[in-house]
């Protein structure tokens, strides 16, 4: 068990490299949205989720409720809690409440995917360093982005605003490829979300909410046409 | 933002995103037995991505065509399996060098 958490911390560089450059847009962004860079910074301290994050900013300065704000981040953040019910039964004696509440804040899509391809039960020094440098990449990257961000030439700036959709594509396309069940959710999802934003009335329908929508009524279409087989996740 | 309207939003994103990552761990340490919830549950992140992506990131560059062409390369790109960061990078070059073309134009 000696170094396991050197072993962790390992297994986090990469991801944490990955981070730094979203978080880095995710920082300009905010403040280009009118954040301070100190407010962009404190949402990724405390929040370490780009999409959740990512949508929260036009609810901000929309000035939406608290209750569409916190609906908005558990319908975007629900995937965590599948998860930590996937990943549950693979944490040894070592993880008790305690280490689980402390683990689950930096229970990513990345972490998880790195913590459950381990082979065997894992525990709470692996965890722990892996937790490490994802965090530091996703916050320095943010301060970068808040503070420097608008240092940048406009064209550079511009550029960068495709950045976390890039990511969104290539976490969605290759599962998309390969099943077709994804493949009908994401094009259901899609286009209830063009629905939205362009046919007239529909369009009055906040933003948070119209996530909330296209993504239950899409996932509840492919749960019901194409239900998962079991222990595939 | 000031910091009276910001600190309630923050604290709500906090703790709605904690407790949904930590319950789970922590609390329901059993399966879900109903097949249409956990695929409902498998789902949703595809289809929150495949939401939040479209329209918006056509509005992402401030230009139409240069967020088209970006997206274009992202996909192109994605479907090859390439990893994020160099998904994310890429399109972000390609927008650069769309809107280069444009002002030579």
């Amino acid at each position: 068990m000696k170094g396991y958490f050197s072993h962790g911390l390992r297994h986090g560089i990469p991801i944490g490299l990955g981070y730094l450059s979203v978080s880095f847009a995710f920082g300009m962004k905010a403040v280009g949205d009118g954040l301070t860079w100190l407010q962009a910074v404190l949402i990724s301290m405390t929040n370490l989720t780009s999409a959740g994050q990512i949508a929260a900013l036009p609810l901000m300065i929309g000035g939406a409720s608290l209750t569409e704000m916190a609906l908005t981040q558990l319908t975007i953040n629900l995937r965590y809690a599948l998860m930590g019910l996937s990943l549950g039964p693979k944490l040894d004696q070592s993880m008790k409440t305690l280490q689980r509440m402390i683990f689950a804040f930096a229970d990513t899509d990345e972490i998880f995917a790195v913590a459950s391809s381990q082979p065997g039960k894992i525990g709470k020094s692996y965890l722990y360093g892996l937790m490490v440098m994802p965090w530091i990449g996703w916050v320095l990257g943010t301060l970068l982005g808040g503070v420097a961000g608008t240092l940048l030439p406009a064209f550079v700036r511009t550029a960068l605003g495709i950045a976390i959709y890039g990511m969104f594509l290539a976490i969605i396309l290759p599962p998309a490829r390969e099943k077709k069940p994804v493949r009908f959710v994401v094009a259901v999802a899609v286009a209830l979300s063009l629905f939205f934003r362009y046919i007239p009335g529909l369009n009055r329908v906040s933003g948070g909410f119209v996530i909330i929508i296209c993504a239950v009524l899409a996932a509840a279409a492919g749960a019901a046409l194409y239900p998962a087989e079991e222990g595939n996740t | 933002m000031s910091w009276s309207l910001f600190l309630p939003y923050l604290a709500v994103m906090a703790v709605v995103t904690y407790l949904i990552r930590m319950l789970p761990l922590t609390v329901f340490r059993k399966d879900i037995r109903s097949r249409f919830a956990r695929s409902f549950l498998r789902y949703i992140p595809y289809a929150v991505l495949g939401a939040m992506t479209f329209p918006d990131v056509l509005y992402s560059t401030g230009d139409m065509r240069t967020a088209a062409v970006g997206v274009a390369v992202a996909v192109l790109l994605a479907w090859r399996r390439k990893s994020l960061v160099t998904v994310a990078l890429a399109a972000c070059c390609a927008v650069a060098a769309a809107q280069a073309i444009l002002l030579l134009m």
